[in-house]
């Protein structure tokens, strides 16, 4: 056996261990696409609460009025189910481009993984919201979110890891400044995902 | 130049073998259709494979349904954790020694 040979089976070991338990075919074009909703999805929702008056900006509603809240959360589902579509579609594609199939056993742990923290998390939104504790709740789709894709990360992409800190990381410090909610959501799922796809796109679908 | 193969695994001498070895030992079980997927392989000559491995109590089989379909779970044994990492550490080795 020639010492390349074996190289080259090492490498190949490594990568089957690596394509075998993970699921590679993550698209970052669908990150940005997820990113580019939320900051549309966000602008909606900062006209329904603020309105211009001759130039200056007043505050018509705060999110915790009833008559905003919920056009708010339908914008809000909108944008999160228009991104899931986006990202199932252009990661399918991606796996097809690979030879791989989408539903294999590492999806089916990623999902598994990821579904625990995010399930959980949307029903104590949900809850949150018939409770009427509407300012926490920005926060805590940040920290759900966070702590889904750091469950989730090893089973794709170990970068996922550093998102889903960063997402944590805002959530606290949203919780720490009531009000600006809209804001830091604006940042964690518009301009978090645009630069995390990104930097994805550029490394692996590429 | 040509190096002998005495310090490795004879179960690990086929390709398929070991790579269905780096799999298991990645994963803590893997079904029989997605092996056959990700390694590009038959049916008979995957089913072949398992089988020397099994026969050498390197893998452990658990056979149920899903509905009517037969699913059959493979997970790697102890005993097969060691001799893959054996095999592996004899790789490695034989580039060190060349390298020195």
């Amino acid at each position: 056996m020639q010492q390349e040979d074996i190289y080259a089976e090492i490498n190949s070991i490594r990568n089957l261990m690596e394509r075998s338990s993970k699921f590679i075919s993550l698209s970052g074009l669908s990150g940005i696409l997820a990113g580019i909703y939320a900051l549309i999805g966000a602008a909606v929702g900062y006209t329904m609460i603020y309105r211009e008056h001759s130039g200056l900006r007043l505050r018509d509603h705060y999110a915790n009025d009833p008559l905003v809240y919920w056009p708010l959360f339908l914008v809000a589902l909108g944008v999160l189910v228009l991104s899931l579509i986006t990202g199932v579609w252009l990661s399918a594609r991606n796996a097809h481009k690979k030879g791989q199939s989408f539903w294999n056993p590492g999806s089916k742990r990623l999902i598994a993984s990821v579904s625990v923290p995010l399930i959980s998390g949307g029903l104590f939104i949900l809850i949150l919201i018939f409770r009427g504790e509407y300012g926490i709740i920005a926060p805590a789709s940040l920290l759900f979110y966070g702590l889904a894709l750091v469950a989730g990360s090893n089973y794709t992409f170990s970068d996922v890891k550093w998102l889903g800190l960063l997402e944590i990381a805002l959530g606290l410090i949203a919780s720490l400044f009531p009000g600006y909610g809209l804001i830091f959501w604006s940042i964690g799922f518009g301009v978090l995902h645009i630069l995390y796809g990104s930097i994805m796109h550029f490394k692996y679908d590429r | 130049m040509k190096i002998s193969l005495e310090q490795f695994d004879k179960a690990f001498e086929n390709r398929i073998r070991l790579q269905v070895m780096s799999v298991l030992v990645a994963n803590d079980y893997y079904d029989f259709n997605s092996l056959k997927e990700l390694l590009g392989v038959t049916d008979g000559n995957l089913a072949s494979h398992l089988k020397a491995l099994e026969k050498e109590e390197y893998i452990t089989v658990t056979k149920s349904f899903i509905g009517r379909k037969p699913n059959t779970q493979y997970s790697a044994s102890d005993k097969g954790r060691t001799a893959f990492k054996k095999h592996l550490e004899a790789l490695e080795n034989l580039i060190r020694q060349q390298k020195g």
